[in-house]
C-alpha cells in the first residue's frame, strides 16, 4: 500500500478550519469592541487577561488553537497558490516549503510566548 | 517508457472568470486574515507578558483607524469562513447513525447552533 503523508497534513487543516470557524469571528469581535470602547470597564484588563491566560489549562489550550490556525492557514495557502497557478514541481515545494515553515514558527513563537521555552 | 504527463493549464486569472470561482478564492483566501489573527493573538500573548503598560500600548494600536479598518476585513473573511465551512460540513462529515444516514440539513444546523452557543459564550465570559 503506498504510504500517503497526506492525512497528516489534512487533519490538522480541518480540525484547524473548525476551530477557526467556531471561534475566531467571537474573538476578533472581543478585540474590535475593546477598540471601540465598548465593553464594561475592566473587561480586558491586565489583571483579569493575565490570571485567565495564566491558567495552564486555558494556557494550553491556547497554544493547541494558536497552532491549529496556524496549520490551517498555511496549509489552505499552500493549495490556493496551486489553484493560482504554481505548477512547477519545484516551485510547488518551495511553497510548501515556506507555508509550513512559516506554521513551525508561529507554533515555536506561541510556545515561547505562552510557556517561556 | 512512459507516456508524457499530461499537465492541464488553466488561463491566468481562471477564478475571475465565474461568480462560483470567485467565491471559491475569497473563501480559500480567508486562510491569510485567520493566519494573521492567530499572529496577532501571538502578539497580544507577547505585549502581555512584557507587563500592563505594553498590554495598555497593544489595545490601544488594535484601536487606530488602520487597525480598525483591518480588523473590520478580517472580521468579514472570518465569517465566510465559518458560514462556508458549516454549510460544506454535511459533505465533509457526513454521518450515519445506525442504518440510516443524517440529514445534511442537521448537520450544517448543528454547527450553526454549536457556533452560535460558543460566540455568545466567549462574548459574556469577556463582557460579565
Amino acid at each position: 500500500m503506498a504510504i500517503s503523508n497526506k492525512p497528516l497534513l489534512w487533519l490538522p487543516f480541518a480540525v484547524g478550519g473548525t476551530l477557526a470557524a467556531l471561534l475566531v469571528p467571537a474573538l476578533m469581535l472581543v478585540f474590535l469592541i475593546d477598540a471601540f470602547g465598548q465593553w464594561p470597564a475592566g473587561a480586558l484588563t491586565y489583571e483579569r487577561v493575565i490570571a485567565f491566560v495564566g491558567h495552564p489549562l486555558i494556557a494550553a489550550g491556547l497554544f493547541v488553537f494558536i497552532t491549529l490556525l496556524f496549520w490551517h492557514s498555511a496549509h489552505r495557502l499552500r493549495m490556493t497558490l496551486q489553484d493560482l497557478g504554481v505548477r512547477r514541481a519545484g516551485t510547488r515545494r518551495v511553497v510548501a516549503l515556506v507555508c509550513y515553515v512559516a506554521a513551525v514558527v508561529g507554533t515555536g513563537l506561541a510556545g515561547w510566548v505562552l510557556f517561556g521555552v | 517508457m512512459s507516456a508524457p504527463l499530461y499537465q492541464p493549464r488553466l488561463p491566468r486569472g481562471w477564478w475571475l472568470a465565474h461568480g462560483g470561482y470567485r467565491r471559491y478564492m475569497l473563501r480559500e483566501l480567508s486562510c491569510i486574515p485567520i493566519g494573521l489573527f492567530a499572529a496577532t493573538l501571538v502578539l497580544a500573548l507577547f505585549r502581555l507578558g512584557q507587563g500592563a503598560d505594553a498590554w495598555l500600548a497593544f489595545r490601544a494600536a488594535l484601536a487606530t483607524p488602520p487597525a480598525i479598518a483591518w480588523q473590520v476585513i478580517a472580521l468579514g473573511f472570518a465569517l465566510y469562513h465559518s458560514v462556508s465551512w458549516f454549510t460544506l460540513a454535511p459533505r465533509t462529515m457526513p454521518m450515519v447513525v445506525g442504518d440510516r444516514k443524517v440529514p445534511p440539513a442537521w448537520i450544517a444546523a448543528a454547527h450553526f447552533v454549536l457556533w452560535l452557543a460558543l460566540s455568545l459564550a466567549i462574548l459574556l465570559i469577556v463582557g460579565a
